[in-house]
């Protein structure tokens, strides 16, 4: 059962990455990412992460992606914009990617001879939350800190333009 | 009380600096002050020290005075240090007197000039490394000193540097000079090589202690020989001596007659145990410096420049010293020094004086019978010519005659000295008749003056003649510390004092009435070149002119200075020139600077293909940023 | 128990894709679509090493990740909607300023 849903949800995921190269709409593109988003947090949740799978559809699927249709359609580029037309670049992208997976693999087989406990690891949010508080404390006020730059910068870059 | 010699050459270069930095805002009365007070200084503190060496022990010499360890360099090593001894005394004594005099005339002499600062700045530099060189203990040291007064020669020769003669003058000097001085250079390399020190105590050491064998000593005593005719105006490289009359009259008096040109004699003087160790090596000097006597004083005979009859002379006394130092008598070689310093330097005041008197005026064909306008400077200007001929009781007298006595000594030995003699004697009759030549048309019979000159004809200032006259009691009574042997071995005080520096020399004997009859001899002599000269410029004026005609190419040859300038220049100079031209325009211009170039212009080629990366596309940067990482991967993994 | 080698491989091939997707397309969204992918692949990664090590300490980085690519998202968001204000263009082509 696992393993079924398992390459059911990494098929579909690498299916959206592929369909989001392959079209030239941006809208698509956006879609097919949150499909991307969505299955990936399938796959966190079949790896015993139901919290983090959550937070993933939440704010990855949610507002990211919400975040990018607004932008596009606030773009609203009537013609797609087609894919790279330079000859050299499509012929050398599929040669870089296999080269990369393959050096990738290599790089990190010393990972597969991992033991796997069996033991089920507590990541309910009660246990992520006390971590975040003790352990973790500095650096999620960091991140706060972070949060809020992000959002007055953000803020601050589009209203430059509306003052004159 | 000697302990204070080492402070004579700093003075002078204590003066060099301050008029140096400051000379500019300082009055001119205080530069001409200050100039000729720290000669004088270093005059008093010379005489000093040399009284002071008089009642020291013979074994105390010299006395050395290492004042820093200058070079080190493994086993090489120099050091600033200076030492004295009767040699160093008699050399610091003449520079610093007869240096003071001269420069109490120059404040007369250079009174209108505009570069009066800057010449006394320069004669006091110069006096201060012509003291390095007299008063160094080791060969390199001296050769400080050496290249210092080849410096300042150039400098002041070359004083009025916007006339082009005079800039050429000074040019020439210096690379004269420095052609000699490779020869130099190379003989003091020999002695390092062999004997590892170039301390003159540690050299004798060497020496008498047979380290040297006499075939080295030979080529070392030659090469040294070398640097000395270019420093000294001597076959071959006189040429620059006469040209150098372009400068002040006052710097041809200290310079090119009393000092610099003494050096080379004072350098062989120093190393006199080589040369007494070579006889092939002792003998050359003699010959360069008797056939350089005789040859300088042809030149004498037919020149109409008065300053330019007196640099010949100089050559040609300068001839005689070499002759007493060839032959062994080391002593009278100095003693000619001496004397010759006092009348040399009379002479070229006196010249300066007239031709002050004349406004400049220097073709004797323009002067004559000047002896009663110029009451002070005719007699002085006597008692220097006679002094020069070797009339007896003048000091020239008493010093050539040491040369010739000795010379003929020799002769008993080989007939080459009797030679030798010979040449000096026949050089001894020229002078006195290129001498009184000078006097008997400058002063005497009928006045050939131009008429504006006459017109502002006056004697000169005071303190002008005044040096005149002192130098003028010099150059008679001078001589009297040296009597011949003859008289008395006792009153050879000058001999005496040398003797400690004077090494090894043997002693040679002639009978009293041999002594007596060359002493004789000299006296004819000279009257003999007087009367010839009386003869031929008052009685029969005509005689000189008919025999130029009757033997045209003689005198053309005397008059063009056999045309050895002419002859250097085109076997020399020319092919130099072009030598180094061609180099220039293949070499310099195209290697060269076709590197430096060539270097910028592929640094910029570099840069433009560089710059095709930068294409300011996200892209493009990620793009090479992946194949990094791949490549970086690839390298870890394998 | 599914071993962890599918999940890394699957990471890994997740994380290319989307560095070739970077390469590929021209518009400057869709670029900065694929950097999230890339940080995705990351992610999964993450969670799949905390999981073989028995600690939550991974998925707290993750969650931290996601935290910070919420961030970036919307500042670059911000500046891409000013360079189109700009240029009126999002072709990556276009942003030629820093050329040589």
């Amino acid at each position: 059962m696992g393993y079924f849903l398992f390459f059911l949800l990494a098929a579909l995921t690498v299916g959206a990455v592929l369909g989001m190269i392959i079209s030239k709409n941006q809208a698509y593109n956006a879609i097919f990412l949150i499909l991307a988003f969505a299955c990936m947090g399938g796959l966190f949740a079949l790896l015993e992460a139901p919290f983090i799978a959550v937070v993933q559809i939440i704010i990855y699927a949610g507002a990211i992606m919400v975040l990018f249709i607004f932008v596009i359609m606030m773009i609203n580029v009537r013609s797609g914009i087609p894919a790279e037309k330079k000859k050299w670049i499509i012929y050398l992208s599929p040669v870089l990617a296999v080269v990369l997976i393959i050096e990738l693999i290599l790089s990190i087989k010393g990972a597969f001879t991992l033991p796997v406990s069996t033991a089920i690891i507590k990541a309910g949010p009660t246990d992520l939350g006390r971590l975040l508080f003790t352990k973790y404390l500095y650096h999620f006020e960091i991140t706060s800190i972070l949060i809020i730059a992000a959002l007055v910068g953000a803020i601050v870059l589009i209203k430059k333009k509306e003052k004159e | 009380m000697t302990e204070i010699f080492w402070l004579i050459p700093f003075i002078p270069a204590a003066s060099t600096l301050i008029l140096a930095v400051f000379g500019k805002k300082l009055p001119k009365k205080y530069v001409s002050f200050q100039a000729c007070l720290a000669v004088f200084a270093s005059f008093v503190i010379s005489a000093i020290s040399a009284v002071g060496l008089l009642q020291t022990a013979h074994g105390n010499y010299p006395l050395v005075k290492n004042l820093f360890s200058w070079i080190q360099a493994g086993s090489f090593q120099v050091n600033l240090s200076l030492m004295f001894d009767p040699l160093s005394a008699v050399m610091a004594l003449v520079v610093s007197g007869v240096g003071f005099i001269i420069h109490v005339y120059s404040i007369g002499y250079m009174a209108d000039d505009e570069g009066y600062t800057r010449y006394f700045t320069y004669l006091n530099l110069f006096t201060f490394s012509m003291l390095i060189l007299v008063m160094a203990s080791n060969l390199i040291l001296m050769f400080v000193g050496w290249e210092g007064v080849g410096l300042c020669s150039y400098l002041l020769i070359g004083f009025w540097f916007e006339k082009h003669s005079a800039a050429n003058a000074g040019k020439k000097a210096f690379i004269v000079n420095r052609i000699g001085d490779t020869g130099f250079l190379l003989g003091i390399l020999f002695i390092f090589i062999h004997i590892g020190s170039g301390e003159f105590t540690a050299i004798n050491e060497a020496i008498s202690g047979g380290a040297i064998s006499v075939g080295l000593a030979t080529l070392i005593a030659i090469l040294l020989f070398v640097g000395a005719t270019g420093k000294s105006a001597q076959i071959p490289l006189y040429v620059w001596l006469p040209d150098a009359m372009e400068g002040p009259t006052p710097v041809s008096a200290l310079i090119h007659a009393a000092t610099m040109v003494t050096a080379g004699v004072y350098m062989v003087c120093r190393m006199n145990l080589l040369y007494t160790l070579s006889e092939t090596a002792a003998q050359v000097v003699a010959l360069v410096g008797a056939i350089t006597a005789v040859y300088a004083a042809t030149m004498a005979l037919t020149q109409n420049d008065i300053k330019r009859v007196l640099a010949y002379s100089t050559i040609s006394q300068i001839g005689y010293m070499f002759i007493g130092c060839g032959v062994g008598a080391y002593a009278a070689g100095m003693f000619h020094l001496y004397t010759h310093a006092f009348f040399k330097s009379l002479l070229f005041l006196a010249a300066g004086s007239v031709m002050h008197a004349l406004s400049g005026e220097i073709n004797m064909k323009k002067m004559g019978g000047l002896r009663k306008y110029l009451p002070l400077t005719y007699p002085t200007f006597l008692i220097g010519a006679i002094a020069i001929a070797g009339v007896p009781f003048f000091s020239g007298f008493f010093s050539k005659d040491a040369i010739l006595t000795r010379a003929f000594a020799q002769g008993q030995y080989s007939a080459f000295y009797y030679f030798i003699w010979g040449l000096g004697i026949m050089g001894a009759v020229l002078t006195a008749l290129y001498m009184f030549r000078l006097i008997f048309l400058t002063f005497h019979g009928e006045e050939r003056l131009d008429p504006e000159v006459k017109k502002h004809i006056h004697e000169s200032p005071k303190i002008m003649t005044i040096p005149l006259v002192i130098l003028a009691f010099f150059s008679v009574g001078a001589g009297y510390i040296g009597l011949p042997v003859v008289l008395g071995e006792k009153l050879n005080f000058f001999g005496k004092f040398l003797e400690p520096v004077i090494k090894e020399v043997q002693e040679v004997h002639l009978s009293i009435q041999t002594e007596w009859m060359l002493i004789a001899i000299a006296a004819v002599v000279a009257f003999l070149g007087i009367f010839i000269a009386y003869v031929f410029y008052i009685r029969s004026p005509l005689i000189p002119r008919n025999l130029a005609t009757r033997f045209p190419t003689i005198y053309k040859l005397m008059f063009n200075k056999y045309y050895m300038d002419e002859i250097y220049n085109a076997v020399f100079v020319k092919p130099t020139i072009k030598g180094s031209e061609i180099i220039y325009d293949n070499f310099d211009l195209k290697v060269i600077d076709g590197a430096v170039n060539g270097a910028a212009t592929a640094t910029g080629f570099a840069g433009k293909i560089l710059s095709y990366f930068q294409s300011g596309l996200i892209k493009d940067y990620a793009l090479i940023f992946l194949l990094g990482v791949i490549i970086f991967l690839a390298y870890l993994l394998f | 128990m599914i071993p962890p080698n599918y999940f890394l491989i699957l990471s890994v091939v997740l994380f290319v894709l989307g560095a070739i997707a970077f390469f590929i397309k021209r518009d400057l969204i869709t670029m900065f679509m694929s950097i999230e992918i890339m940080l995705n692949a990351a992610n999964l990664a993450f969670i799949t090493f905390a999981r073989s090590a028995n600690s939550p300490d991974g998925q707290i980085i993750v969650f931290f990740i996601i935290t910070v690519a919420a961030a970036e998202a919307a500042v670059g968001l911000a500046i891409i909607l000013l360079i189109f204000r700009q240029k009126k263009t999002i072709k990556s082509e276009d942003m030629k300023l820093m050329k040589g």
